[in-house]
Formats: C-alpha cells, sequence, structure tokens
C-alpha cells in the first residue's frame, strides 16, 4: 500500500532551532531514508523551498492571476514529503513517527494513502 | 514459437533449474541471482538462435556458470584459492521438480507478506525485477532492495532446502496459499493506469496455483484455491465498463463470463467437496460456483450461499464473512433481517468505518426504501475507500438516490 507520509513544517519554529538542533534532524532524516531504502519501502522523498517563495496561480476569464506567497495565510506549510510502499497503514504510522520532525513541537507529520497513480517512478 | 510461449516456457523452467542449483550449491541468494541473469540470457538469445534441445540443461549450465563466476570473483576478492571442485559443470540434470520447496522458501514465516509475494513471483515465478515493480507500481530500486532483503532474510533464518514435515509443513502451505491468494487478488483488483500489468499478477497466480494442485492434487484448500480463482477470473470481462467503473454481481452481462473457466472451477469445487475436509478456499469456491450457475441474478440460490457463508463463519469466523452472509440473507429473508445481522458488527473495530460495511448498509436501506439513511451511508462509503473505480461507482449509487429537497410551497 502506498502512503504519502507529509512533513508539515511551522517557518517560526525552524527558525528558532539551533544549528545542533538543525543537523541532528538532517541526520535524522538521512538515517530514515537509508533505512527506508534498504526496506524497499521508499518510492521517493521531496522537499520544498520555503513557502516564501511560492507562487498561488488562478485563471479568472481567461486571465492568469499570479500571486506571490502561500496560498493560505497559516503557521504551517508543506515542507516536503515521503511518498512510501510498504505492508499497511499501521506500518505507515510506525514509519512516519521515525522521522525527527515527529519530535520537534510545532512540526506535524501527516500520513494518507495513495489513492491514484501514474507517471514515470524512476527519478 | 511465440512470445508468450517463450514467456510460459522460462516460467515454468525458473523454478526448477533454481532448485537443481539449490541442491547443488546451498547459497540460495546467489543461486537466484544467477537463475534470474540466466533467464535474461534466454530471453535474448532464444527468440533469434531459437529454443535449445534441452532448454532446462541450457538454463542450468548458464546459470551454473554464472553462479561459479561470482563465487570466483568473490573468492579473489577475499584473496582466496579458487574452489576446483565448483569449477566442473555437471552435465546431468536431475528429473526432480523443486517448485514447491522453493514456494515454501520464498513464503518463510520470517518475511513479511509483501516480502513473500515479491520473492515468490521473481524466484518461483520467473519474473524480473522490472516486471514485479512495474505490477506494483513501485521503482525498479524499489523492489531491488525489497527482494534481496527478501533473500538475505532467509539466509539468516537459515532454512533447510527441503519440505517440512508435519504440522510445520502444513502452516507454510497455508502461506503459500495465502501468498498466491493476495497474487490474485492484487491483479484482481485493478485500478488506476496499469490493468494490463495487473491482469497478468492475477493470471500468474492461476498458473503458480495450477503448478501447486498439480503436486498436491490431494489437497482440498489447494483445489479449492485454484477453483475460486478460476471462477473469480471467469468474471473479469463483465466486472468493469469499458470506461473502467465497477459493474456490481447482479448487473453483469452473464453472457461474457468465461464458460471453460466456470465448467474446470466448478468441477474441482465438487471433487474437492466430496473427497477432502471442508476449508475456507473451498467454501468460498463453492459460493463462487453458485454465482456461475445462476444465468441471471434473480435465479441464484440465495439459500445455498447463505449456508455456506454460515458453515465459512463457523469454521473461520471473520467479520467479512458475517458482512457477506448478511447480503445473502437480505436475500432469503428481506433486507431488515440483513440490517439486524451487520448491526452485529458495529462494535467491531476491525470494521469501523469500513467502506465495505457502509456500503453493504446504504444497499440494504435502499431496499428498505430509506432513502435518507442510504445517501448518507453510500457517501461515506465513498469517502473510506481508497480504489478510484470504487468511489466512483459508490458515488453513483448515492446520486441515485439523493433526497430532493421538498419544494416550499
Amino acid at each position: 500500500m502506498k502512503f504519502l507520509i507529509s512533513m508539515h513544517i511551522n517557518p517560526a519554529v525552524m527558525d528558532a532551532l539551533t544549528d545542533e538542533e538543525k543537523a541532528a534532524i538532517g541526520a535524522g532524516h538521512g538515517a530514515f531514508i537509508e533505512a527506508l531504502k534498504t526496506s524497499g519501502e521508499l518510492i521517493t522523498t521531496q522537499a520544498l523551498v520555503d513557502p516564501s517563495q511560492a507562487a498561488v496561480v488562478s485563471v479568472r476569464g481567461g486571465r492568469r492571476v499570479v500571486t506571490d506567497g502561500p496560498f493560505l495565510e497559516s503557521k504551517e506549510y508543506l515542507g516536503g514529503f515521503y511518498l512510501v510502499d510498504c505492508e499497511n497503514k499501521e506500518r505507515a504510522i510506525e514509519l512516519a513517527s521515525r522521522i525527527p520532525d515527529a519530535a520537534v513541537e510545532g512540526l506535524g507529520i501527516e500520513v494518507r494513502q495513495v489513492m491514484f497513480a501514474d507517471g514515470q517512478l524512476e527519478a | 514459437m511465440t512470445h508468450l510461449a517463450f514467456e510460459d516456457l522460462l516460467r515454468d523452467l525458473t523454478p526448477q533449474v533454481l532448485g537443481t542449483l539449490v541442491r547443488r550449491y546451498g547459497q540460495f541468494e546467489g543461486c537466484e541471482d544467477a537463475v534470474q541473469e540466466a533467464v535474461l540470457a534466454a530471453t535474448v538469445q532464444w527468440p533469434v538462435e531459437g529454443v535449445p534441445n534441452n532448454p532446462r540443461g541450457w538454463l542450468t549450465t548458464v546459470a551454473s556458470r554464472r553462479l561459479i563466476d561470482q563465487m570466483r570473483s568473490d573468492q579473489a576478492r577475499r584473496e582466496r584459492e579458487l574452489a576446483t571442485a565448483a569449477e566442473v559443470v555437471p552435465e546431468d540434470v536431475p528429473d526432480t521438480d523443486d517448485t514447491l520447496v522453493l514456494l515454501f522458501l520464498c513464503c518463510h514465516p520470517a518475511l513479511t507478506p509483501v516480502s513473500q509475494i515479491a520473492l515468490t513471483l521473481r524466484a518461483v515465478g520467473g519474473l524480473t525485477t522490472a516486471e514485479i515493480a512495474r505490477a506494483f507500481l513501485v521503482p525498479e530500486a524499489t523492489m531491488a532492495a525489497r527482494i534481496s532483503r527478501a533473500k538475505q532474510r532467509v539466509k539468516a533464518a537459515g532454512s533447510s532446502f527441503s519440505l517440512p514435515d508435519g504440522a510445520e509443513r502444513e502452516e507454510r502451505l497455508r502461506a503459500v496459499l495465502h501468498v498466491l491468494y493476495l497474487v490474485f487478488n492484487e491483479g484482481y483488483t485493478a485500478s488506476s493506469g496499469s490493468e494490463l500489468h495487473r491482469a497478468d499478477l492475477a493470471r500468474e497466480a492461476i498458473r503458480l496455483a495450477r503448478t501447486v494442485h498439480a503436486q498436491l492434487p490431494e489437497d482440498g484448500e489447494v483445489t479449492g484455491l485454484l477453483a475460486l480463482m478460476l471462477l473469480t477470473h471467469a468474471r473479469r470481462a463483465a466486472r468493469t465498463t469499458l470506461a473502467g467503473d465497477l459493474v456490481p454481481l447482479d448487473e453483469q452481462d452473464r453472457t461474457t463470463w468465461d464458460r471453460a473457466l466456470i465448467d474446470e472451477g466448478t468441477e474441482l469445487v465438487k471433487t474437492s467437496l466430496a473427497a477432502t475436509a471442508l476449508g475456507p478456499y473451498q467454501l468460498q469456491a463453492a459460493i463462487a460456483a453458485t454465482h456461475a450457475d445462476a444465468a441471471k441474478a434473480e435465479e441464484t440460490n440465495w439459500p445455498q450461499v447463505h449456508a455456506l457463508y454460515l458453515i465459512l463463519e463457523r469454521i473461520a469466523p471473520n467479520p467479512m464473512v458475517t458482512l457477506n452472509r448478511a447480503i445473502a440473507l437480505a436475500e432469503t429473508e428481506g433486507p431488515a433481517a440483513g440490517l439486524a445481522l451487520l448491526a452485529t458488527l458495529d462494535g467491531d473495530e476491525r470494521m469501523a468505518g469500513h467502506h465495505r460495511l457502509l456500503s453493504v448498509r446504504a444497499h440494504l436501506l435502499e431496499k428498505t426504501g430509506d432513502t435518507t439513511g442510504a445517501y448518507e451511508d453510500y457517501r461515506r462509503a465513498a469517502k473510506s475507500t481508497a480504489g478510484m473505480a470504487e468511489q466512483r461507482y459508490l458515488e453513483s449509487r448515492a446520486a441515485r438516490v439523493k433526497p430532493r429537497p421538498r419544494p416550499s410551497t
């Protein structure tokens, strides 16, 4: 079963982390990725740029309107994701709990099953 | 020889050649890689140069050479002397079929079902890693890592290359059947843009089930599983519209059901029910055969379906079986009786919010005339499923019973 494990970050919380804490999170992700590769559960993982770099696109009356910044004013934004293929939802939740962000107040992890997929997966 | 015939031949020979190598050299892990390489070599060479007179001997020789090359280079790396004993490629190819032993090994209890499936399809099914990856919609690297991990686990578990005895044998056979059942289901519940590859999985599961059945013709559950697959596969053309929408059993065009598969499956069910102890696969096959026996949905022998579910519920209690019995009960005693039985599942946490429970309840509520309740449950069921086709079907059902706002006069 495929699951998207998404990481919801609060830029203010991220900024407040010490360098050591940031390094520990980075190392934690590195180890997590290696473990997923070894077990054969990793499909892909991607991290996104800061939400301030986002562009919101809409088309109204055939005209394109582009505004800078995120879609919603919010405290938490999508920071990146893991796409995994694992045994069941329990396993996906177990994997999610190993992501270092899960242990940081203000950063959130969400697990949702994939219901449709298409396109080349080999990156 | 056609492309399909090539593939069938190779897939039949793969487990036999692998069995021979493992018996001769041990080390399942290395042998499996060598056989995979030999099979790849055959797919390239045979279509051009023709199939050798003794294809099994050809594959065994090529795989043995690959294995020995590998052993040599491993040893060179370790700066050890070459193992001279391993250099000789024996000419004799023993005529034993180790497919069953390999299946038992691939369905080792140390592996998770997902890994058991991947390893079985490669080592016994003779599918390439790329083919398995495509069928499960994951990158090849992901599947390769999973298979390699599975082989390491089997090695670490230190299992011997032989059929286990007594109770363990029985338990391992159940695991093998479960894996084949999962492979079949994976192929049967086609979703997204990959129907083709997934239909191949269903065919592959049937092929492997036939192999097991040929070796264990007396086992009722093996026969039952094969029959269940054949009877289910017979309905594949009627199960979805050209657009990929699901067609429920009672609305399927039964003239498109595959009669040959139904006849074969029905015959298998009859012989196994008469001859052996009852088991869950046989009962499910008997239920499928009862449905297949009705030329029209109205002619379905529901009392028999209900009786079979009742037995199944006794020997293998499971909320999903109770759910299916509720459908049969609603047909024989009316929707209220079905709903009453469904209500007994409300407290079962395995079924809480399960889309099947919601959709069956919606269906029965619709029959009682409670369109408001039916609408609510169809909508909740649609939200709960992870299948696109099923979601579309449930949404269309919801739209059909949607209560219209009353005119405000």
